[in-house]
């Protein structure tokens, strides 16, 4: 028996759509969570025309361990650590607005050199997240490794400085309601003082890479674009609310802190494209460098702690309080509910990374996949604090 | 040495009673309460009824002076069962006189579910004023109007309180567990969750996956024609 070629005649072909469009066909994706450029372990579902982003539906709760319940099971103090868990790049900003929360809820006043240090810990954290965020977005541009390094150079040295201090790297646990735990020393702000000096330096040589880059501009520029009147409802805040530009920093809205004692202005973009968002970030480190030379020359001496709060077996009034401040990644706030005793009856954290992916879905539609994955980077999540 | 500058735009009592006055004129029917706030944050809120939440809410968002356009927080609270005692004066005859006695009552006020907005204004600059919507008992098929259609960003967070508190939002255009898993049964940001010792008596995907083993690894009732082929010939 000879072997015989079957051949088939197009006509006869079986039908297939390799190689010829999809028309409509929508193919779904699971993206994550476990993905290198998700920022921990976030999942998005998305459907899918080819290439194009038809739907995108976030999947969330990977991380989630519920740190509301064990904030109200434990005391006011006991959850100022756990505050660090949440955004654990920015443990200062965090412990800031709890304690600012708890403040307001029992109506205590703050020596002025804590409010000055809480000042230049908080800028500080500012530099660090910008400048770490920086780098991840290059690197999920593709830009692999080299920016990011050159920016973790940069945090590692202010990680030093929180760990001189607060003995911490990333988990401070610095701040008190009615000041801060421990004061720093003449030679940690002489540290502190060179580390500042030097970063405008770091900045230039950081923009001078990357800002100007075509395949930055080309991945960037206009993609992931965001309205100010779909910001304002969908509650962004943050850098990604001021790139579409809207005017709206609780820093200068609130005036919280000593804030108001400061010269700073507040950067705005005009597109709300993700290479605003990301200039936002570049201009945002150049003011925070400001407040920080001008906190060096006006930080008084003193107490860093009001004598009369007794933080152990703290017993704040009856009552409620909602405080926020401006996280690097946007409006952080703490809505505590008291009823007398020693543990919050309430206990609520505003996350920033959580409501600032509400819009994810109306950004990336009509993107391809791989600038899902910019557009996600230049949002800027923790997870820590999406899934609390 | 001690400089407290807290700036407080939050509106005082008075203001509350004016927005409570614009709000009432504007939607009639509706029926807003006052809610001090006992503690020295001086952010006392707002109490709206739920047949004209939304149209209140409207009212807020919209009215040029408040222009509230900026939900920045929504969030749930559990209020459990709770005795109040208090003392009536009660008409009594003692030993042939009438007599007004002291009489200590226990009242008790149902529980119930609460959740809380955080408003502000981005155009005006001003805030937070509180709102607060309460369910009628705490039973699991509580319900409020969703304030979603108002402002986006209480998309997630009017999940999360059904996910952790269980309250239904109607109106809510895509309302599912968000931090728990969908099989998830009982709502752990209540007072009166206990916790299982064990997660894994839990109902999640794995059982289905167990059950699929188990099929797997049972002996087949049918032969499927493969015995033909490694039968040796006898």
């Amino acid at each position: 028996m000879s072997a015989t070629i079957q051949t088939f005649e197009p006509a006869e072909r079986p039908p297939t759509t390799m190689g010829a469009r999809l028309e409509g066909e929508l193919m779904e994706v699971s993206m994550g969570p476990q993905h290198p450029s998700t920022h921990g372990v976030f999942r998005m579902n998305v459907a899918l025309e080819g290439e194009i982003v038809r739907k995108l539906k976030p999947v969330f709760g990977y991380l989630h361990r519920n740190h509301e319940k064990i904030g109200e099971n434990t005391s006011y103090l006991g959850s100022m650590p756990y505050t660090d868990r949440l955004d654990y790049f920015c443990s200062m900003t965090n412990n800031w607005a709890y304690a600012l929360s708890v403040e307001k809820l029992a109506g205590i006043a703050v020596p002025a050199r804590a409010e000055y240090l809480r000042v230049i810990l908080a800028e500080l954290t500012r530099l660090q997240n910008h400048a770490s965020l920086l780098g991840f977005l290059l690197s999920d541009m593709g830009a692999w490794g080299t920016p990011l390094m050159y920016a973790f150079r940069e945090r590692e040295k202010i990680l030093d400085l929180f760990e001189s201090l607060s003995g911490s790297r990333m988990m401070c646990d610095y701040m008190r309601f009615g000041g801060c735990r421990v004061d720093a020393g003449p030679d940690w702000m002489e540290r502190a003082k060179k580390i500042v000096d030097s970063f405008p330096r770091f900045l230039d040589e950081f923009e001078n890479l990357i800002l100007s880059n075509e395949v930055v501009i080309a991945r960037t520029q206009e993609v992931g674009k965001l309205s100010a009147d779909l910001a304002i409802n969908a509650g962004i805040t943050g850098p990604m609310l001021r790139a579409c530009g809207v005017n709206y920093d609780v820093r200068k809205v609130d005036g919280y802190g000593f804030y108001p004692r400061f010269k700073f202005r507040v950067p705005l973009g005009e597109h709300g494209d993700t290479y605003d968002r990301l200039m936002m970030r570049a201009l945002e480190m150049r003011e925070s460098v400001g407040i920080l030379k001008q906190a060096f020359e006006q930080v008084p001496v003193g107490p860093v702690m009001n004598p009369k709060v007794k933080i152990r077996a703290f017993r704040p009034p009856a009552g409620e309080a909602y405080g926020r401040i401006e996280a690097p990644k946007g409006e952080l706030g703490f809505y505590l509910i008291s009823n007398g005793g020693t543990n919050p009856y309430r206990y609520r954290v505003r996350p920033t990374s959580f409501i600032n992916l509400t819009v994810l879905e109306d950004l990336c539609l009509g993107h391809t996949v791989a600038d899902v994955m910019v557009i996600l980077g230049s949002v800027d999540i923790v997870m820590g604090e999406v899934d609390r | 040495m001690f400089l407290s500058r807290r700036r407080s735009s939050a509106p005082d009592v008075e203001s509350l009673e004016q927005i409570k006055g614009g709000a009432e004129a504007a939607v009639p029917g509706a029926k807003i309460d006052i809610i001090p706030n006992p503690g020295p944050s001086q952010q006392s809120s707002l109490l709206i009824d739920n047949e004209h939440a939304a149209a209140v809410v409207k009212f807020l968002h919209d009215d040029p002076a408040l222009r509230l356009d900026f939900c920045s927080n929504a969030t749930g609270v559990d209020w459990l069962d709770r005795t109040v005692k208090k003392t009536v004066k009660v008409k009594r005859v003692i030993d042939g006189e009438e007599k007004e006695v002291d009489e200590a009552h226990e009242e008790l006020v149902p529980g119930y579910l609460e959740a809380v907005y955080h408003l502000y204004s981005m155009t005006h600059k001003h805030g937070p004023v509180v709102i607060r919507m309460r369910t009628v008992d705490r039973a699991k098929g509580a319900r409020l109007p969703s304030l979603t259609p108002s402002y986006r960003s209480a998309e997630f967070q009017e999940r999360e309180i059904f996910d952790l508190y269980g309250i239904r939002f109607d109106g809510h255009p895509d309302l599912r567990r968000i931090l728990m898993w969908d099989e998830f049964q009982d709502y752990p940001m209540r007072k009166d969750y206990r916790e299982p010792d064990d997660y894994e008596y839990e109902p999640t995907p794995h059982d289905d996956v167990l059950a699929k083993a188990r099929e797997h690894y049972a002996p087949r009732p049918y032969l499927d024609g493969a015995e033909n082929i490694t039968a040796q010939p006898q």
